[in-house]
């Protein structure tokens, strides 16, 4: 037989059941015994590990289809049965056919005119509502028969059928053997199958209780040889070992004529080891295990479950040419680079053709070989065969070179490479980069691109593929790069933006900076790898929004909003800052409509590299001129904190009146609520109120020009006032499940409080700040709802996480076809045209199109004109 | 022409709701010039956002609701609205939602009164309420005595109650003829502010305790006024109208009230939406219940993704939950199938059955290595071999 490869497609599979013939047809050998190996360690023939059955041993050759271990698929053998033995996956479907038919002609139990009926009917529903529909017809029927007890066929009375699990049938009481069964099976007609799903043709219902044992290949239950060379035997060969004893057993019992008792023992003994090398987890029936007490992992427990073959195996493929190791941030490669270490440049590999035009090219890599950058790593020749190369061999192969090669050289500056972070929850998990080979020895990543693979830096790990062919580099390029991947196919919102530093520099940039000698304006755009800049030159000083204006295009128009309250509007005129600040609500990821309408004008590819140029700048703002957040930050001013002390005075005194309320039975209760509820509820809404307010004062008396924490809320570059309260003045209500803290000891939270005590203090409410400290209870109060929002999450992650793994199984198939709409993989039609309209989220303005801009733009053209 | 007819004449290029919206934000007097380019524009802007043959859309849908939802909270319990029913919210809700399960674990209804009693006052829509609220014996009952001389049960009736419910005789009767076995009903005899229960014989034989004493408990869980499952009442104002909040549904029994406006008033079971309205309005109500949900959390999900979820649901012309049990088991491919939960089961049933995989499923080619019916792996060329072997000129033709 030739060894020769070739490529299929498998265009269907046919499921059914295997018929004796069809065993024995397929079998290369007949077992006959249990033994394996002979005494010099060779395979017997006609025991489990005979080379007809394939190899697992490298030096051994199939002796069906002479290949060499992983060119042999592996034959079947077959053992003939002593006695029948029920196929225990099939017990339930034996069960509802017994039940269902008669007992002496075989016919189902329906005379011939619900016979017709219930065919029409099923044919209707088929046609309807598809196979599930018929088989919820199908068990009506069957659930139907099982009162019968006169066959209406032939007049027999029907005895009552039980099963007792797992794979017992008692008739009257009395056991049936298997033998019986199988003959009762044969009887029922064909014609009759369909009442039961059955497909005649593929499946029926005899060769449910087995005569001949089909033994699988050696192949799927390969030996491994230990370092002291004995031999290790599969948990499948193990329990074959068992079904071929005991069969020889019975073969020799049954001929050696010995009394009827033994045999039904060593029948049923047979059964047992049938059963469980089908199935090991069956109820009622004793786990086979080694003699180690570990049980046998037999067919079923392959296949199912999510370390099964389908699972593991089948839907879950791992690769080759990739890399994983630590990330970290570089502000100053663009956003669609990943920065990779020289040492995995230079493992991984990138194959390229040979060609006349590129061959002297090419033969540079080689010369300078696997360890020396950018070098290559293997020849492939146009026959498929793999050269190393290494010193040695370079000369050979730079000799042998031609067009049609194929060079494995090491990964250069902008290849396309796909870059991952588990967990992949959404498409942008993984993202197609440019490489930028650097130093040092973690992949590089710019900031802006950590939001949609939700990294951060505290030791996060990412995964990088190489792609290996041109389609998949031509695919990545074209769909998975950065700028195709700026719009959420989520909300329509960009989700790529300037973060933290970025953010934070050009707000100082546009705000605080007005007067910048020329020198410094020249530094800060060199910085940002922007070298056009006559605009600055023109002045000896210039302010921050003329220097960022630099980077804006001259023909760029906007108007849009800003957080900053003294300056709430922004606007750009023809490249140029008229007025407004740039901070979060223009740069950042969510909203970000300067981005888009960038985007919108300029194209994908030309916002990010502004986004890049946004981002250094912003960077070099704060390198220039430095950025300290301090612990005077906050030091509230007097004023501040006497007002703040104010409010928390007057939280506790409306609370108290409240109680005092509560307490003289004047509370007038909510509708549907209790008193008590009701004071909860009234006082919570209280507490909580207190800190809005302070964020207020904090707000108003806090001068944002000396307070650089305060700059970085405000900017929304990182933290919020909510962290400067806690930190200043008082943490607050701490709320546990919707509700103050009302547990822990009868009638009060903490053993310092009397029972019964509703004031703030008592129920989780936390006045003072971090800076000065926590009080003991307070500190306990905190832990309670740290530790809560810990379980909330560690409970929350495996139910959502099964919630998406049956959406996307349910979902997958769903798929906008040729003609817009929307089917699933057998055509049913799901939607007409996708989401009633046909717009893709991702190329949305926010689910829509922007038809405001677009009327502005018209209506603003005419002014202009 | 006027403008009217230019909307007219781009009314097939552009979707309807894009259209009004367009309508909508136009200045009134525009030069037909302007609204013309303003309309080009927008054709030339939703042309070049539509979907692309071959997108995954259902796992975007799925990964749209899966990566959110790995944010939201699973306090069951939401106490925000000071008087406001309890009601499942967050992760848990949404699992119920996309099981499509029938038993809620927090059943509630809105029921909106039709005009004119939607002005009604504070007192009048409390009244209306306590019809719907479901009403036990108990509850309008003083006392209850048990006469074991004379076999019989007396009830003492608070009468301001049954007034204030609309409670009839002839109604309580029946309601206590109906829920207790063995009454019939001259048993039953109203006297005064009474009922008295006379317990026939025939129900004495052969038990332990005198049935006397279970009819006397049993009698007080006789629901004798108001919609059955329906526990609790909360008129809440709501944008100046007086809104019944209910925990408890039964949204047939309610609809079927004089006084609620059955256009408006909605479950939160969606089975019961299915049953009443029928699987259209059931598709709507996933839709809203899911959104809703969402948009509670302050998370952002596109309405098409949840559109998408509550189509598949609904496809069957029944619920289907997507749940192995629901969406999945109505897959075509019994690999598939197997991939999902269960496996060994739906390998025996494709055997018995003798199904034909034909790999046209993306999770079918997976496993095989094949290409994915996805993107650029639904478009398949083919070449006429022959043609080419002639090596004819491309031009002929």
């Amino acid at each position: 037989m030739k060894n020769e490869l070739r490529e299929f497609y498998i265009s269907r599979i046919n499921f059914g059941v295997w018929n004796p013939a069809q065993i024995k047809q397929m079998a290369a050998v007949k077992v006959v015994t249990p033994e394996l190996y002979d005494k010099e360690g060779y395979p017997v023939d006609g025991g489990l590990m005979d080379t007809r059955m394939g190899v697992v041993d490298p030096g051994l050759r199939c002796k069906t289809c002479g290949g060499r271990m992983n060119e042999c698929p592996g034959h079947f053998g077959y053992m003939p049965l002593a006695r029948p033995v029920i196929n225990v996956l099939f017990v339930n479907e034996i069960y509802s056919l017994l039940r269902s038919t008669c007992r002496n002609c075989g016919r189902i139990l329906l005379d011939n005119e619900s016979l017709k009926k219930y065919e029409a009917e099923l044919k209707r529903v088929e046609e309807e509502g598809g196979i599930e529909e018929r088989l919820a017809t199908l068990s009506k029927i069957i659930s139907e028969i099982k009162h019968i007890s006169k066959c209406p066929h032939c007049g027999t009375k029907q005895d009552k059928i039980k099963l007792e699990k797992p794979y017992t049938f008692l008739i009257n009481g009395r056991r049936m053997n298997s033998v019986e069964i199988r003959s009762w099976l044969e009887r029922i007609p064909d014609s009759d199958l369909k009442f039961f799903g059955l497909n005649p043709e593929t499946s029926r219902p005899e060769w449910l209780v087995l005569t001949i044992f089909p033994i699988p290949p050696v192949t799927v239950r390969p030996s491994i040889t230990l370092e002291n060379g004995e031999k290790s035997e599969d948990d499948l060969t193990h329990k074959l070992v068992d079904v071929v004893r005991i069969n020889q057993r019975l073969f020799e019992n049954i001929n050696a004529g010995a009394p009827e008792i033994i045999v039904e023992d060593l029948w049923d003994l047979l059964q047992y080891h049938i059963a469980t090398f089908y199935n090991n987890n069956l109820p009622k029936l004793p786990i086979a295990r080694h003699r180690s007490g570990v049980p046998l992992k037999t067919l079923v427990d392959r296949i199912s479950s999510k370390e099964g073959r389908i699972r593991h195996n089948l839907l879950g493929k791992r690769t080759n040419f990739s890399a994983r190791t630590v990330i970290s941030p570089d502000p100053l490669i663009e956003p669609d680079e990943v920065g990779v270490p020289y040492e995995v440049a230079m493992k991984l590999t990138v194959p390229q053709r040979v060609t006349e035009w590129n061959i002297e090219y090419l033969k540079e890599f080689i010369k300078r070989g696997p360890k020396k950058y950018p070098g290559a790593n293997y020849l492939i020749r146009p026959d498929g065969k793999k050269k190393k190369i290494t010193e040695e061999t370079k000369e050979a192969l730079l000799e042998e070179i031609q067009p049609g090669y194929i060079v494995e050289r090491h990964l250069l500056d902008g290849d396309v490479v796909l870059f991952n972070r588990q967990p992949s929850l959404h498409r942008l998990s993984m993202m197609a980069h440019r490489v930028r080979v650097l130093d040092g020895l973690t992949f590089r990543l710019n900031p802006a691109v950590c939001r949609p693979y939700n990294a951060d830096f505290d030791g996060d790990e990412m995964n990088l593929h190489v792609p290996q062919t041109e389609e998949a580099r031509l695919e990545a390029e074209t769909l998975m790069l950065i700028p195709h991947q700026m719009i959420s196919p989520r909300d329509g919102l960009t989700i790529i933006g300037a973060i933290q530093d970025a953010i934070s520099g050009c707000y100082l940039l546009t705000k605080r900076l007005t007067k910048i000698p020329k020198k410094d304006a020249v530094d800060l755009l060199v910085n940002a790898e922007v070298f056009d800049i006559k605009d600055v030159l023109k002045k000896e000083y210039v302010s921050g929004k003329e220097v960022f204006s630099v980077l804006l295009p001259k023909d760029f128009d906007y108007v849009g909003k800003t957080k900053d309250k003294d300056e709430p509007e922004l606007v750009i005129k023809k490249g140029k800052i008229i007025k407004g600040v740039m901070d979060k609500a223009n740069l950042g990821q969510g909203a970000g409509l300067l981005l888009r309408a960038f985007s919108k004008k300029y194209g994908a590819e030309e916002t990010l590299r502004f986004m890049g140029r946004v981002i250094r700048l912003g960077i070099a703002v704060l390198m220039k001129y430095g950025f300290s957040i301090y612990v005077s930050d906050t030091d509230l001013p007097e004023e501040a904190k006497n007002k703040i002390k104010a409010l928390l005075e007057e939280a506790k005194k409306d609370s108290e009146e409240l109680i005092e309320k509560y307490r003289k039975g004047e509370l007038e209760p909510y509708p549907g609520r209790t008193v008590e509820e009701t004071l909860e509820l009234l006082l919570l809404n209280r507490l909580n109120q207190v800190r809005n307010d302070a964020e207020d004062v904090v707000k108003e008396t806090i001068s944002l020009e000396k307070n650089n924490t305060l700059l970085l809320a405000l900017s929304g570059a990182r933290g919020s006032l909510l962290n400067l309260i806690q930190i200043s003045s008082f943490v607050g209500q701490q709320a546990l499940r919707g509700k103050r803290i009302d547990r822990g000891y009868h009638g009060r939270s903490l053993s310092c409080f009397e029972k019964g005590d509703l004031s703030p203090e008592a129920r989780g409410f936390i006045k003072n700040g971090f800076k000065q400290g926590l009080k003991p209870h307070e500190f306990f109060y905190a832990a309670m709802t740290g530790r809560d929002s810990l379980m909330d999450t560690a409970l929350r992650t495996p139910k959502s996480g099964y919630l998406y793994r049956r959406l996307s199984n349910a979902l997958t198939d769903l798929i906008v076809r040729p003609d817009g709409s929307i089917r699933n993989a057998s055509g049913t039609i799901v939607q007409f045209s996708y989401g009633g309209d046909g717009i893709d989220v991702a190329k949305s303005f926010a689910g829509s199109i922007d038809v405001d801009g677009i009327i502005t733009s018209v209506l603003e053209g005419e002014t202009h004109d | 022409m006027t403008n009217a007819q230019i909307f007219e004449e781009y009314s097939g290029k552009l979707p309807e709701n894009l259209l009004e919206e367009i309508k909508l934000k136009v200045p009134k007097r525009i030069s037909k010039d302007k609204l013309k380019k303003i309309l080009d524009l927008a054709v030339e802007e939703y042309e070049q956002s539509l979907v692309e043959p071959g997108e995954a859309v259902g796992l975007i849908a799925a990964q749209s609701i899966g990566e959110p939802a790995t944010q939201m909270t699973l306090n069951t319990k939401h106490f925000s609205g000071v008087a406001e029913m309890n009601v499942t919210l967050g992760l848990p809700r949404i699992i119920e939602v996309v099981d499509a399960r029938k038993t809620l674990s927090t059943p509630s209804m809105n029921i909106y009164l039709k005009p004119p009693y939607d002005k009604a006052s504070k007192e009048e829509v409390k009244n209306f309420a306590n019809r719907i609220k479901e009403t036990h014996l108990n509850e309008i009952a003083t006392q209850i005595d048990v006469d074991l001389a004379d076999q019989k049960v007396e009830i003492t009736l608070d009468m301001d109650k049954i007034k204030a419910l609309e409670l009839k005789q002839t109604v309580i009767k029946k309601a206590i003829k109906k829920q207790i076995r063995g009454l019939s009903e001259k048993d039953i005899v109203f006297e005064k502010d009474k009922i008295v229960l006379k317990i026939p014989e025939s129900l004495s034989k052969e038990q332990e305790v005198d049935p006397i004493f279970k009819i006397k408990e049993k009698i007080k869980d006789v629901v004798v006024g108001g919609i059955h499952n329906i526990t609790q009442v909360l008129p809440v104002l709501e944008n100046g109208e007086y809104v019944i909040k209910t925990a408890g549904s039964n949204l047939k029994a309610v609809l079927a009230l004089d006084f609620v406006d059955p256009s408006r008033t909605i479950t939160n079971n969606i089975f019961e939406i299915y049953d009443v309205l029928g699987i259209e309005a059931a598709r709507q109500a996933i839709f809203n219940e899911i959104y809703s949900l969402i948009e509670q959390q302050g998370l952002n999900v596109d309405g098409r993704h949840i559109q998408l979820i509550s189509d598949a649901m609904c496809v069957s012309g029944k619920i289907s939950g997507i749940t192995r049990y629901g969406i999945i088991k109505s897959k075509s491919s019994a690999l598939s199938r197997a991939a999902f939960e269960t496996p060994i089961r739906h390998l025996t049933e494709a055997a018995l059955s003798g199904e034909v995989d034909e790999f046209k499923s993306v999770n079918d080619r997976v496993m095989v290595n094949g290409i994915l019916p996805v993107g650029t792996g639904l478009v398949e060329i083919s070449m006429d071999l022959t043609k080419l072997n002639q090596g004819g000129d491309a031009n002929e033709e």
